[in-house]
């Protein structure tokens, strides 16, 4: 798969002339971390003229993590916790798993869910399952066979977020400023394109699903433009070679088997209607929330951290007066800091002014 | 945590394939993509391939890209 097409600088420069010839004011969001890191890593907020605006959205599955999931499960005892990397330095109200784990927690980290499987056969296991669209699949298929071969110490802390919800949020806000959402490339992969229509029929907002290639993210921003030109607010989709309008009916299927749609709580944000899937009754032996009698809930964040109003587009992160002093990689008072897609960590690694 | 990756299928077993990266073999499950053959180019995220990579659409869209931007083939 030749990718080295879509870094083509030549193409780059020509798109980017074609971008500074608008002369609107335009704010677009890309909604996820990846684009994010992709964002900053090619440095194309720097090749943009001063009229386009990129902001950051709420697509960091860590950052969106409530805060009382890394509480609760620092109190568990006598069970293996299998947890994505990412999680592991995230700050709950007692500080983290990594602290945890040095105190004694048997805290493993896992690549994939089925790695949190394999380990229920050596040990109780309790998977901390979070995630969008993109990951949620693999943890339900964990479940799944689990029930099937009658694995009986092995269960998921979930938190598992869906895209749409929280995109219907920040486009129904009073004061929405946004001219349009580069959208999750892979989420949509699971989704589909069409997840989104929502956004042009109920807001007049367009979107544009997009890869994560310098050519890609510019193409949409183009794109995007137009559509604001021309008073035409579309889902568009540039990530053809991946995305299909219906997306993956194998993953959409499993997760509609084990998953249910309810209310979730977003670490920053608050509760999201309908924006969180829970393991289905049927699964319930599954849900270590049942399990271990966990109850998760929406904490304030005490540090001052702003990490709610980066996520919502409000702040970028050198407006949060820890940024960069106080908050770093190294020392993260945030999840935004903390994980490799956090939009904190994005700007400290590539956009920081010296 | 959505960064998913490229990556081509080298053998399959099953529901089980084999990918090779950085010359590194691993397995991935191919459950949500029954329709995967050995070469083909995958998403692997977490252990599972995700979707199927069109090569025939990944060519398209750079050409109509290049076209719409008019960067001549031979200027790469
Ligand atoms: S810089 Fe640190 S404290 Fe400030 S919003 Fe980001 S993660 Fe939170």
């Amino acid at each position: 798969m030749n990718i080295k097409k879509f870094q083509d600088p030549k193409l780059i420069k020509k798109i980017v002339e074609k971008l500074k010839r608008n002369k609107r004011q335009i704010s677009l969001m890309e909604v996820c971390g990846s684009h994010t890191m992709a964002i900053g890593k090619w440095g194309i907020r720097d090749l943009l003229p001063d009229n386009i605006k990129l902001i950051s959205g709420p697509g960091c599955p860590v950052c969106v993590t409530p805060m009382s999931i890394i509480d609760s499960v620092i109190d568990l005892k006598d069970v293996t916790i299998a947890i994505f990397g990412d999680l592991m330095r995230v700050p709950g109200e007692r500080g983290s798993l990594e602290l945890a784990r040095a105190k004694g927690l048997d805290v493993r980290i896992v690549y994939s869910p089925l790695d949190a499987l394999k380990l229920a056969q050596e040990k109780e296991t309790v998977f901390v399952g979070i995630g969008f669209e993109t990951t949620i699949p693999g943890i339900a298929y964990t479940i799944k066979e689990a029930y099937k071969n009658n694995i009986t110490n092995y269960s998921v802390l979930t938190s598992l977020k869906v895209v749409p919800p929280a995109l219907e949020l920040l486009a129904s806000a009073d004061d929405i400023n946004l001219n349009g959402f580069i959208l999750p490339g892979h989420v949509s992969v699971v989704t589909g394109s069409n997840a989104y229509n929502f956004l042009p029929e109920k807001y007049n907002i367009g979107g544009v699903v997009t890869g994560f290639e310098p050519a890609d993210i510019l193409v949409s921003v183009d794109r995007l433009i137009q559509q604001v030109e021309n008073n035409d607010a579309k889902i568009e989709n540039e990530y053809s070679r991946i995305v299909t309008p219906e997306g993956n009916k194998h993953t959409q299927e499993i997760m509609k088997e084990v998953l249910e749609i309810d209310d979730g709580i977003w670490r920053g944000i608050g509760e999201i209607p309908k924006s969180e899937l829970k393991i289905r009754k049927k699964y319930s032996d599954y849900d270590a929330a049942k399990k271990y009698n966990i109850n998760i809930e929406y904490k304030e964040d005490k540090s001052g951290c702003r990490c709610g109003d980066v996520l919502k587009g409000n702040i970028i992160p050198p407006e949060c007066h820890l940024f960069g002093k106080s908050c770093t990689p190294s020392n993260p008072i945030g999840p935004c800091m903390v994980s490799s897609e956090g939009s904190c960590a994005a700007y400290y690694k590539y956009e920081r002014k010296q | 945590m959505c960064l998913a990756i490229p990556t081509k299928i080298v053998d399959i077993k099953g529901k089980k394939g084999t990918v090779e990266m950085g010359g590194v073999k691993k397995e991935v499950g191919l459950d949500f993509i029954p329709k995967a053959k050995v070469g083909d180019w995958i998403l692997l995220h977490t252990g599972f391939g995700l979707e199927i990579i069109s090569e025939k659409d990944a060519l398209e869209t750079i050409d109509a890209i290049n076209e719409a931007y008019q960067v001549m083939p031979d200027e790469y």
